[in-house]
């Protein structure tokens, strides 16, 4: 996922209300690239579900948020990364239903649908790195 | 910490979202209300989400458990107003409402609690209520 | 500012001091590539206004143009006129063409002077119109594309309209090939207008569709569901022998979907729920 970045935002994911606060600058970065308002909604969405794993499953984190260009189309990206204890296997991870313990187990599968781009990377006992983009249509 | 407030019209309960929900609110308001319905005897719960611009998976569930919690007080809950870009992006996380009953407004919302209230007392006419449940 | 700001540019100077004969003669000489297709007063004051925002950058590099922050204004104005140009249906060549037409106009008013040093600035000045020119094509290609998707939303628009057939009742027909693409449009919108109506029966009839395949049937069924969390009953009509065995073989489950046969069918149903029938008069109180 190699992009153009054309301006980059941190956050820190540390408490509730930090989840609320990556929804808004999320919201805010897919109104400037223009994605239509379901896009939008969808993206959000996929950040608040990323956010609340980030906090909950790794113990707090870091989220990056963004415009990314790839010659033809503008977008958002999102990353988020914890040093939490990692997820053993990804590719059980990514099933419906699968769940830590918490939650419906809809986080990662479901956000992996609301994006057009998804890589998940977690070494057990390190982290977890989640990105995702969107593209405006 | 936003406390999402709960209004009382008739038997029915009415909780209007205005504000972007963090996790601790929902929480709350989840037990604002069970105590609210015990406290009050209501017959039903609105809630209408026609200002929330999301609704991931922490909230949708809220809605299934605030239907759950008021079933147990003999109470129904229908959600009301919500977005057509939150259903779409609700579909596609392969989130479902559980029982949860919606309807477009405020006021059909209101409606739909009227017949399944009158449903669930037997009133006379209950026959052709229950077949045109949910609607005008 | 740029290297050679400290001693004199001399091609700037001559250009400055001749802007309004050079401005003349580079309308004439645009004028006659586009052949009458603009008004001389409406290219001379698009030429005029390139021009103005040309002179102050006359002798930097071509380099400069994409990068170098005193383009900006330039850049501005050539995409502007680019994408006037696009719309008024002119080829990317008679619209770079205005563009390079200013280098003859250039030489004629330089072609007396044996300076060396006025002919280097000449060579550089001139592949920084090339630049220039690359860049009207570049613009111009964008404007295209831009007119070229307003015409498929249109179009769009166009051939799926949401219809209200009863109070309270919405329809979408549905014709020709179905993408995936057009489905999550159409599917928007109807969602949209039963909102904006206040209606609680939407009716997506396939009649005329010709094929669906999965993506599609999953994006239909998605609707039905998306409007059912909103609180409204969506129905499925007119599905066709072959798309019904398409539907099968692809092992879609439709579950507990409303489908009817026809759009008549469909509209029967929703009145019906909404506790109506209709009745011929003279058997009313029969």
């Amino acid at each position: 996922m190699n992009h153009a970045v054309r301006e980059t935002q941190q956050m820190d994911i540390r408490i509730d209300s930090d989840v609320v606060r990556v929804r808004q600058v999320v919201r805010e970065c897919a109104q400037r690239v223009k994605l239509s308002l379901v896009d939008q909604t969808k993206l959000v969405t996929a950040a608040s579900e990323l956010a609340r794993n980030t906090l909950l499953h790794g113990g707090g984190g870091h989220a990056t948020i963004e415009l990314v260009h790839d010659g033809r189309r503008s977008g958002v990206k999102a990353t988020f990364r914890d040093e939490g204890p990692g997820i053993p296997d990804i590719a059980l991870a990514l099933v419906d239903g699968w769940t830590s313990g918490s939650g419906l187990g809809l986080g990662l599968s479901g956000s992996r649908r609301l994006v057009d781009e998804f890589d998940l990377a977690s070494q057990p006992g390190k982290g977890t790195n989640v990105t995702v983009v969107k593209w405006a249509r | 910490m936003d406390r999402v407030p709960i209004l009382q019209i008739g038997d029915v309960l009415l909780v209007s979202i205005q504000v972007d929900l963090q996790d601790q609110s929902v929480l709350n308001l989840q037990e604002d209300l069970a105590e609210r319905i015990s406290a009050t005897g209501a017959s039903g719960v609105v809630i209408d989400i026609s200002a929330v611009e999301i609704v991931d998976s922490f909230i949708g569930r809220m809605f299934a458990t605030i239907a759950s919690l008021s079933q147990l007080f003999d109470a129904d809950t229908v959600v009301v107003g919500m977005r057509p870009a939150v259903a779409i992006t609700l579909v596609e996380l392969g989130l479902t409402l559980g029982n949860v009953r919606t309807a477009l407004d405020l006021d059909r919302g209101i409606k739909i609690l009227r017949v399944l209230h009158e449903r669930r007392r037997g009133l006379p006419g209950t026959g052709h209520a229950a077949s045109t449940l949910g609607l005008r | 500012m740029p290297a050679n700001a400290d001693r004199a540019h001399r091609l700037s100077g001559l250009l400055a001091d001749n802007a309004g004969t050079l401005l003349q003669r580079w309308v004439q000489l645009a004028g006659a590539e586009l052949q009458g297709r603009l008004t001389v007063a409406e290219l001379e004051r698009d030429l005029r206004e390139l021009l103005d925002t040309l002179l102050p950058v006359a002798g930097r590099q071509a380099a400069d143009v994409r990068t170098g922050a005193d383009f900006t204004e330039l850049n501005t104005v050539l995409t502007e006129l680019s994408r006037r140009r696009a719309r008024q249906n002119l080829t990317p060549t008679e619209t770079a063409s205005s563009v390079f037409a200013l280098k003859q106009a250039v030489f004629e008013l330089t072609e007396q002077d044996d300076d060396p040093a006025l002919f280097r600035e000449l060579i550089t000045f001139s592949s920084l119109l090339d630049s220039l020119g690359l860049l009207t094509f570049e613009a111009y290609t964008r404007a295209r594309e831009e007119v070229i998707n307003e015409q498929e939303v249109q179009l769009l628009e166009l051939t799926t309209p949401v219809v209200k057939i009863w109070e309270g009742v919405l329809a979408v027909p549905l014709v020709g090939t179905l993408d995936s693409g057009r489905t999550q449009v159409v599917m928007e919108k109807l969602l949209q207008s039963l909102v904006d109506t206040g209606s609680e029966h939407a009716i997506i009839d396939i009649t005329g569709v010709l094929a669906v395949d999965t993506q599609v049937a999953q994006h239909l069924l998605k609707t039905v569901v998306a409007a059912r969390l909103m609180g409204a009953e969506c129905t499925i009509s007119g599905i066709r022998p072959q798309i019904a065995q398409t539907i099968v073989a692809l092992g879609i489950e439709f579950g507990d979907i409303t489908t009817k046969a026809t759009l008549a069918d469909a509209l029967r149903h929703a009145l019906r729920s909404d506790g109506l029938s209709v009745v011929r008069r003279d058997q009313v109180g029969a």
